[in-house]
């Protein structure tokens, strides 16, 4: 018979204020096997645990259930409580009577009811717990970092100096991300790339880091410490054991006029190229949307177009028939830090979005965004950090800010804040005017968000000592008037309309989740928000971790963040995994399926449904070793415990251990009883 | 509880909801955290996954007293265990086809995606369940065939 002990958590006021907890344990306490009942103000207190224990010893409970909070936050807390004295942790189970219960309802009475009726419900589950004994499985000490800006390089490079084997993806040709694009950084205007290309060299040199640039996660399989990634190594058309990145073969290249992606469409590039002088690897790539000879080859021209970079090349780098190539990685943990894009605010806007068409981005070429105003600004910029108006080289003496567009506009589709927009704009400004003395810098702005180190100095000083001008308003609408942009806004402040004539308008545009992260997502089975940022495990408690073990999360893929921010989730997330690489195995729930072999009929329904492909034949024989059946057997290291299979099983043959059908069923007759 | 459902003016539904660990149950914690307050009619039962759901646990809830069920779970291409909730989602639109046959009203059973961050669509899904199934009133089939069993033999 069991003997079961019931603990109701007050929560301070949280539970208390709605439901009498005295009144709960004095119900349950009448309950058929529940031999102690009690309440106390806070269970997860020393004192609560000491409670719990003590009535354990006292009574010699068989299974405890603490009414309480969700088991998502407590649930290893009191499991270690029951474990500390002698029982089995699994045979320990949660009754969510606060985010389930008092904190969703207000009338007393029937919160009470209700919490009855949980606790009840869990006291019957508990009755059928069976003892479990952890899974150990082990570990491979290696890890995988998707995304090679400046989040995946210092993860990657924390990692290695940490002893641990890294492999670092990057779907570019090059590492270096969005950082390699900028000019100058805030809050201390230092160059953008003094500080990121030696990171860079030094993750491409570091014993302990492959890189695959130019590739792409393709599949993922396995689970913590036990992961198969397939990796696919895009062609780049050049032999890279060859090529020793001299360049000749982006002189000969006769197509020179493509807009670089690298400088955001105001620069040119070849069809063979690297992406920008200081890329790593230095490695040309060959651009097969573009290339002559691969349009030709495309349209079924048999005639060998063009050859020139080959024949410029003295090595015989240059490969044309280079097919994709896949490998698989075996890793323990697997880090995404894949980045943002910005929000394009031009006409064609995918579903959900609606853009800003009266701004002009896209038909006015001296409207641009601000990734486009850091190549303007960079010394390794188009214009060789002069700024220079796209449309006619002149240099503009008003330029006009636009912050928020597209951020904090739910109208528009995104009501996030995207945070570091307040912060490039001041600095913005500044490079403006230490660049062009005699211009004039307008922000229009909603707030101006500085929370950070020395970021609300530095946004003081853009105003004060660079004299740039903040009207706090919104603009309505930009259109060209003969040579100059006719900026129609509001000055909110002294609230009148104002229209500035400016010469050049730079959007601050929403940072945005990258395209194609929604897919990667499902390969890891990582969730993710309405907007395409990773969701961490929890938002304060476990900011790098994500819902699926073994799994973290790094930079501006989780939320809009700062180049300050997304180094520190790095290195927390590298942290996170030599934690785990310091076991040589790792302790896993054994909420698994197990399979009854003489109920087995063989049907391996369950073999069919099962998503991580964990149900295994098994030969049963008799003493003369002739074969009597094959059955299903699910090997514990691989089962993720969903329980897909019991649900299919014809004979009620397979159990997941946890979640047993006598369990569910102790639950649905427990709520009426 | 047996008094209060005698008259139809007072009745207060009884609602078990079966949902997954990773989204629906979070989302309901996350309501919990918002203090999104809802009709206190829906017990919940937690599984791993919606794929973990047996058709039979609905009719099992109906038979035990249930006046309405909830099934809910990661959205299409979210699920934690990657297809879970693709086996639950054929298994329930076969299903849906036999609730009438079973003599339920369909419309006591709600089938959801409810996600993680979504803990406003589980206030939304739990107080419209309970609206619907109060404007339904008890459902007592089983247990008047239950009696009417019991009289016979």
């Amino acid at each position: 018979m069991a003997r079961i002990g019931v603990f109701v958590c007050h929560c301070g006021e949280n539970i208390a204020r709605t439901v009498d907890a005295g009144k709960v344990a004095e119900d349950l306490r009448a309950h058929p096997g529940v031999v102690h009942s009690e309440d106390y103000k806070y269970m997860c207190s020393d004192p609560g645990q000491a409670l719990i224990k003590q009535a354990m010893a006292e009574k010699g409970l068989t299974a405890v259930v603490v009414a309480a909070c969700s088991p998502h936050m407590h649930e290893k807390t009191f499991r270690r409580v029951a474990s500390a004295s002698g029982l089995n942790p699994f045979l320990c189970e949660m009754a969510n009577i606060r985010e389930h219960c008092s904190w969703i309802h207000e009338d007393r009475v029937r919160a009470t009811v209700k919490a009855t009726d949980i606790t009840r419900t869990i006291v019957e589950k508990v009755k059928y717990n069976q003892a479990l004994d952890t899974i150990r499985i082990p570990v491979e000490k290696r890890a995988l970092v998707i995304g090679g800006g400046i989040a995946g390089i210092q993860a990657a490079l924390d990692l290695a100096d940490g002893g641990a084997q890294v492999i670092l993806v990057e779907k570019e040709s090059s590492i270096g991300g969005h950082m390699s694009q900028l000019s100058e950084t805030f809050p201390t205007l230092d160059c953008s790339q003094c500080i990121l290309t030696p990171r860079m060299v030094e993750a491409y040199q570091h014993p302990n880091i492959t890189l695959y640039a130019y590739s792409e996660v393709d599949a993922v399989e396995g689970y913590i410490g036990n992961f198969n990634v397939t990796i696919r190594h895009k062609a780049r058309s050049i032999d890279e054991s060859l090529c020793n990145g001299c360049g000749a073969c982006t002189q000969v290249c006769p197509n020179k006029k493509i807009p670089s992606e690298f400088d955001c469409g105001l620069g040119k590039r070849t069809a063979i190229y690297v992406p920008f002088p200081q890329a790593v690897p230095n490695l040309p790539v060959i651009d097969r949307t573009r290339c002559a000879r691969f349009l030709a080859r495309a349209r079924k021209i048999t005639k060998e177009v063009c050859a020139k970079c080959a024949d410029a090349c003295t090595r015989g780098a240059i490969d044309f028939d280079q097919q994709d190539r896949l490998t698989t990685e075996r890793v323990g943990a697997i880090v995404v830090a894949t980045g943002y894009q910005l929000y394009n605010v031009g006409k064609s806007q995918p579903a959900g979005l609606k853009g800003y068409g009266e701004y002009g981005y896209g038909t006015i070429p001296d409207v641009i965004d601000g990734l486009q105003f850091e190549r303007l600004a960079s010394a390794s910029g188009p214009t060789g950090g002069k700024i220079l108006r796209p449309s006619d080289g002149k240099e503009p003496k008003t330029i006009v800010f636009l912050q928020c567009v597209g951020s904090r506009d739910s109208e528009k589709g995104i009501e996030y804040c995207s945070k570091i927009c307040c912060m490039y704009v001041a600095k913005h400004t500044m490079l403006y005017k230490h660049k062009v003395h005699d211009g004039k810098a307008v922000v229009f702005y909603m707030d101006l968000r500085a929370a950070g180190k020395g970021y609300e100095e530095f946004a003081r000083r853009a105003i004060e000592e660079d004299g740039a001008v903040y009207l706090r308003g919104r603009v309505s609408r930009l259109y060209r008037e003969g040579d100059v942009i006719k900026v129609q806004g509001f000055d909110t402040l002294s609230g009148e309309p104002v229209v500035i004539d400016a010469e050049m308008v730079v959007l601050a545009t929403a940072m945005r989740s990258q395209p194609g992260i929604e897919a990667l997502a499902q390969k890891l089975s990582v969730s993710y928000d309405q907007h395409g940022f990773i969701n961490e495990a929890h938002p304060k408690l476990r900011p790098v971790e994500t819902n699926t073990a073994g799994v973290f999360v790094a930079g501006a893929c989780q939320a809009p963040r700062d180049i300050p921010d997304s180094v520190a989730m790095a290195s927390a997330a590298a942290s996170k995994i030599l934690g785990l690489f310091s076991k040589d195995q790792l302790e896993r729930e054994p909420t698994v399926a197990m399979v009854n072999a003489s109920l087995c009929a063989g049907c391996f329904h369950c073999e069919r449904v099962c998503p991580y492909g964990a149900v295994e034949h098994l030969e049963i024989r008799d003493r003369k070793g002739v074969l009597v059946k094959v059955v299903a057997q699910v090997n514990p290291g691989v089962c993720q415990g969903c329980g897909t299979c019991e649900a299919t099983c014809p004979s009620k043959s397979v159990e997941l251990q946890g979640f047993t059908d006598q369990q569910i069923y102790a639950e649905i007759n427990a709520l009426n009883l | 509880m047996v008094a209060v459902r005698e008259s139809r003016e007072g009745f207060e539904p009884r609602i078990t909801a079966f949902v997954c660990n990773w989204c629906t149950y979070t989302g309901a914690d996350l309501a919990g955290t918002s203090r999104l307050q809802m009709a206190p009619n829906v017990r919940i039962i937690r599984l791993p996954c919606t794929g973990r759901i047996d058709p039979l646990f609905i009719v099992k809830a109906f038979e035990r007293g249930a006046d309405g069920v909830i099934v809910s779970g990661c959205h299409p291409a979210d699920c934690h265990y990657s297809e879970g909730n693709y086996h639950a989602r054929r298994r329930f639109a076969l299903f849906r086809e036999l609730i009438e046959f079973l003599g339920v009203d369909p419309r006591r059973v709600t089938f959801s995606w409810v996600s993680a961050s979504e803990g406003a669509k589980w206030r939304d899904v739990v107080d419209a369940t309970a609206e619907t199934v109060r404007e339904l009133g008890p459902f007592d089939a089983y247990r008047e065939l239950a009696g009417r069993t019991a009289c016979a033999s």
